[in-house]
């Protein structure tokens, strides 16, 4: 009978995989709750993109209420949501960007082609600061207050529908 | 003639539809079971009347696209008054509802030609294979009328025009690619079907692996095309240059591809030594179900992605209470009724059964990693684990060292003979090839390029080392009968040769783009010139060009080498008048040897383009490799020992467990 049990091993693993299935339904990947809302920006010390000189962290994001794109030139779908983010740093909106596992010149290619909405762009190839931020993929946004705190993680990209439905509102109701 | 009723019939034709896959599914299975010959009968026709339903309701949802009836909200969602006619019928599967009719009109007519070629199938499997498609389908065709319905209206107040098809779906390649894909994802229901068939009926022997072969084979086929023409769509359309991102879709055609592929190795082995049966029919469980996983993923929004359709939660609640009933129900019967195993036709470590038992377990391996990669994000989140990021460094770390020794068993594979041989025979036979793969391998780089490089070393040996053993029995026939010899050998040999030399193809294409592709990003004029690997590029003139549905910028740049024309290449910037989306129209020169490609990036002051130039060296031979893949799979597909097969009928009803009889 031992032979006949081992059938059952396929049946037992789809369970399994179709309850962690279950779990994700419905819920908006877009939207997904971030462990790190209504915690500081986590602290971090990286290169600039353009020039490697100059080091950032975290005290970037003082101050003023940002929005920090996480973004590489392997991604595909970050191509997609530049225009709403050029239509957003348009708007006056501070764009920080973290380029993401990618390399300098990919990089600038990059926003060569499809334009450039960012104030800073942090240099992180290793995926450290993503590391930190829970990031599984690009892109991803987070909106920080003025005072360095998360107030809103966006995963996927931002579709220009979200511009005017989530975005503008979650920054202009954190003042400017 | 009035076509405004065009959707109400439509969709009165898609519930008539599944009235009669109704009727496909339980009829004949109870027929099987009370032995009763007139309703197992039942099945060829409701198959047939199946498939005119939903080609009718098809073709009422394309005619209302064809004739612009924007008061379809489908139609209005996805279409415009001024798209071309040849995008309008293409749109039909642009969006969600049309994709999964699209899906379940490729069901029923797989459906109908199982009906049709396999008259001569024993009865009782006949009827229950075309039962559990009938399954198949009334579970699909319930999605469509209850979640997915594209024949819905926008009354009363229809728009005066559409919101137009997605720009980046407005492309030949796109023409295809979804047919092609869900051709694949969809043909493999043959195979999953027989396997439940087997499963119910208590039988399972060589007749029954000769019947699914072919068609195992051809879904393989559609699907190794599919593949590759969404690859090489992303290639010129996402204006990058890359052909794979490792996107959770891609993903998805992936797995049931690497399955597909364990799997027809795994019927091979079955039909020529009766082994692996349990294994055969798991996969052909296993293929279906990731095909149906794929699906789901696809439409249900629980991963993003550059092609999620929609994000409603009915949808994807149904799709996976359908997964869980198919995949649960058919692992359940799989435990309990599939054969033990047993210890008949043991075969040593050294043969061509134990290289195709590795085999299978790499290809399989790879699919768990591909599966393990595309849903990691969602099992840690659900575990409260926090989450990492997966990526293509992530699949590219994990893939290819996993190629390298699959690549080293396909090339022994081919010259090991079958249950058991010696090794020092085995080494005899290998030794030609493996001294040509490496010599070759490790010079190639270095009278290409004249500087070293691992990667490229690595990925050439691998592909001599899978192409070189294939030669050995068409020399050997050569050399004892001529050219006559090579008639010996069967399309399924041939289909095996070109299968196996695609690979090999794509592998060096692979291998070759990935270390000897040169970008660069240049701020061209008109009369500046840059050069690039020995190609001079110049920006000849800049104008504007109209489409029926967009304005363009579109330069003129002139490619010379050595002082002579190559060619004149129009890249665009197409601004889409319905939707002001952007658009990038990459120009691309291709060639056997190498692609020269030239994207318009963004304008910049001083009438200059920021102009992307790429040479990719033997990116063709990635798709050629599919494509000869495909092809192998066909002529496999219609070796003559599944067409002349002409059996007797024969009505075997069993009811043990496989091979349980006489233990």
């Amino acid at each position: 009978m031992r032979s006949r049990l081992l059938l059952f091993i396929p049946l037992i693993l789809f369970v399994a995989l179709a309850v962690f299935l279950w779990h994700g339904i419905g819920r908006d990947p877009a939207a997904r709750t971030s462990a790190l809302l209504s915690t500081p920006f986590p602290s971090f010390t990286l290169e600039d993109l353009d020039d490697p000189a100059v080091l950032h962290d975290q005290s970037l994001l003082d101050g003023q209420v940002s929005l920090v794109n996480v973004w590489g030139e392997w991604c595909p779908t970050c191509k997609q949501e530049m225009p709403q983010l050029l239509d957003l740093a348009e708007r006056g909106v501070r764009i920080i960007g973290v380029d993401y596992k990618d390399t300098r010149d990919n990089a600038h290619a990059f926003l060569e082609q499809f334009g450039d909405p960012f104030t800073f762009n942090v240099f992180d190839p290793d995926g450290s600061l993503g590391f930190d931020l829970g990031v599984y993929g690009a892109p991803e946004s987070f909106i920080v207050d003025a005072n360095g705190v998360i107030r809103y993680h966006h995963t996927g990209y931002i579709t220009p529908a979200d511009v005017d439905r989530v975005i503008m509102p979650t920054i202009e109701s954190l003042g400017p | 003639m009035s076509i405004e009723w065009l959707p109400e019939l439509g969709f009165f034709a898609l519930l008539l539809a599944l009235a009669a896959s109704v009727l496909q599914a339980v009829v004949p299975l109870l027929g099987a079971w009370r032995r009763n010959p007139l309703w197992m009968s039942f099945a060829q026709p409701m198959a047939a009347a199946q498939f005119c339903f939903v080609g009718l309701a098809y073709l009422a949802l394309t005619l209302s696209f064809y004739n612009d009836l924007f008061s379809v909200a489908y139609v209005a969602q996805n279409s415009n008054s001024l798209l071309p006619w040849y995008y309008k019928l293409s749109a039909v599967w642009g969006g969600h509802e049309g994709s999964v009719l699209l899906w379940s009109l490729l069901l029923s007519a797989w459906g109908l030609a199982v009906a049709v070629f396999s008259g001569r199938l024993p009865r009782d499997l006949l009827a229950r294979v075309l039962a559990v498609m009938g399954m198949i389908a009334v579970g699909f065709l319930a999605f469509v009328i209850k979640t997915s319905n594209p024949f819905a209206r926008l009354l009363p107040l229809p728009p005066g025009d559409g919101a137009d098809l997605n720009p980046l779906l407005q492309d030949p390649g796109l023409i295809v690619h979804p047919p092609m894909l869900y051709m694949g994802y969809v043909g493999f229901s043959v195979a999953f079907s027989f396997a439940i068939a087997a499963l119910l009926g208590g039988r399972l022997d060589a007749a029954w692996t000769r019947w699914v072969r072919p068609w195992s084979n051809i879904a393989w086929a559609f699907l190794s095309v599919g593949i590759a023409l969404g690859s090489w769509w992303a290639y010129y359309e996402l204006g990058w240059g890359g052909w794979w991102f490792w996107d959770p879709v891609e993903n998805a055609s992936l797995m049931p591809w690497l399955a597909g592929t364990a799997l027809i190795h795994s019927l091979a082995v079955t039909e020529k030594r009766g082994t692996f049966k349990s294994w055969t029919v798991l996969l052909a469980i296993l293929t279906f179900s990731l095909s149906l996983l794929g699906t789901f993923l696809v439409r249900s929004g629980v991963l993003t992605s550059v092609h999620a359709f929609a994000n409603d939660p009915s949808r994807g609640t149904f799709i996976l209470v359908l997964l869980g009933i198919t995949v649960g129900a058919s692992l359940l019967l799989f435990a309990l009724r599939a054969p033990r195993v047993t210890t008949r036709g043991a075969f040593s470590w050294i043969s061509r059964d134990a290289m195709l038992l590795a085999n299978n377990l790499l290809l399989l391996v790879m699919m768990l990693t591909v599966l393990l990669g595309t849903l990691y994000p969602l099992v840690l989140d659900a575990l409260g684990l926090g989450q990492i990021s997966v990526g293509p460094p992530y699949f590219n770390l994990v893939f290819v060292p996993l190629s390298a020794v699959l690549s080293v068993f396909m090339g022994l594979g081919p010259i090991s003979q079958w249950k058991s041989m010696k090794g020092a025979e085995l080494r005899r036979r290998a030794r030609l090839g493996a001294l040509a793969a490496l010599v070759i391998g490790i010079a190639a780089p270095l009278l290409y390029r004249g500087e070293w490089s691992l990667g490229v070393s690595l990925g050439l040996a691998m592909a001599l080392w899978i192409a070189l053993p294939l030669g050995r029995d068409l020399l050997i026939q050569l050399r004892r009968d001529g050219p006559r010899g090579l008639k010996r050998l069967s399309r399924s040999h041939y289909g095996m040769v070109l299968g196996h030399l695609g690979l090999a193809v794509s592998i060096t294409g692979v291998t070759l783009v990935s270390h000897y592709g040169v970008e660069l990003n240049a701020r061209m004029a008109p009369g500046t010139s840059v050069e690039v690997s020995g190609y001079r590029f110049t920006m000849v003139s800049l104008d504007e060009r109209r489409g029926s549905n967009f304005i363009a910028d579109r330069a003129t740049i002139r490619v010379e080498r050595d002082g002579r024309l190559v060619r004149l290449m129009h890249p665009e910037k197409r601004v889409f008048l319905a939707s002001r989306q952007a658009m990038t129209e990459t120009a691309l020169a291709a060639g056997p040897l190498r692609d020269l490609y030239v994207a318009l990036g963004e304008p910049l002051d001083g009438g200059a383009w920021a102009v992307r130039i790429q040479v990719k060296p033997f990116v063709r031979w990635l798709w050629a490799g599919a494509l000869s893949m495909a092809i192998g799979g066909l002529l496999a597909a219609s070796d003559k020992r599944y067409r002349l097969r002409r059996r007797n009928r024969i009505d075997v009803v069993g009811t043990a467990p496989l091979e349980e009889v006489g233990r």
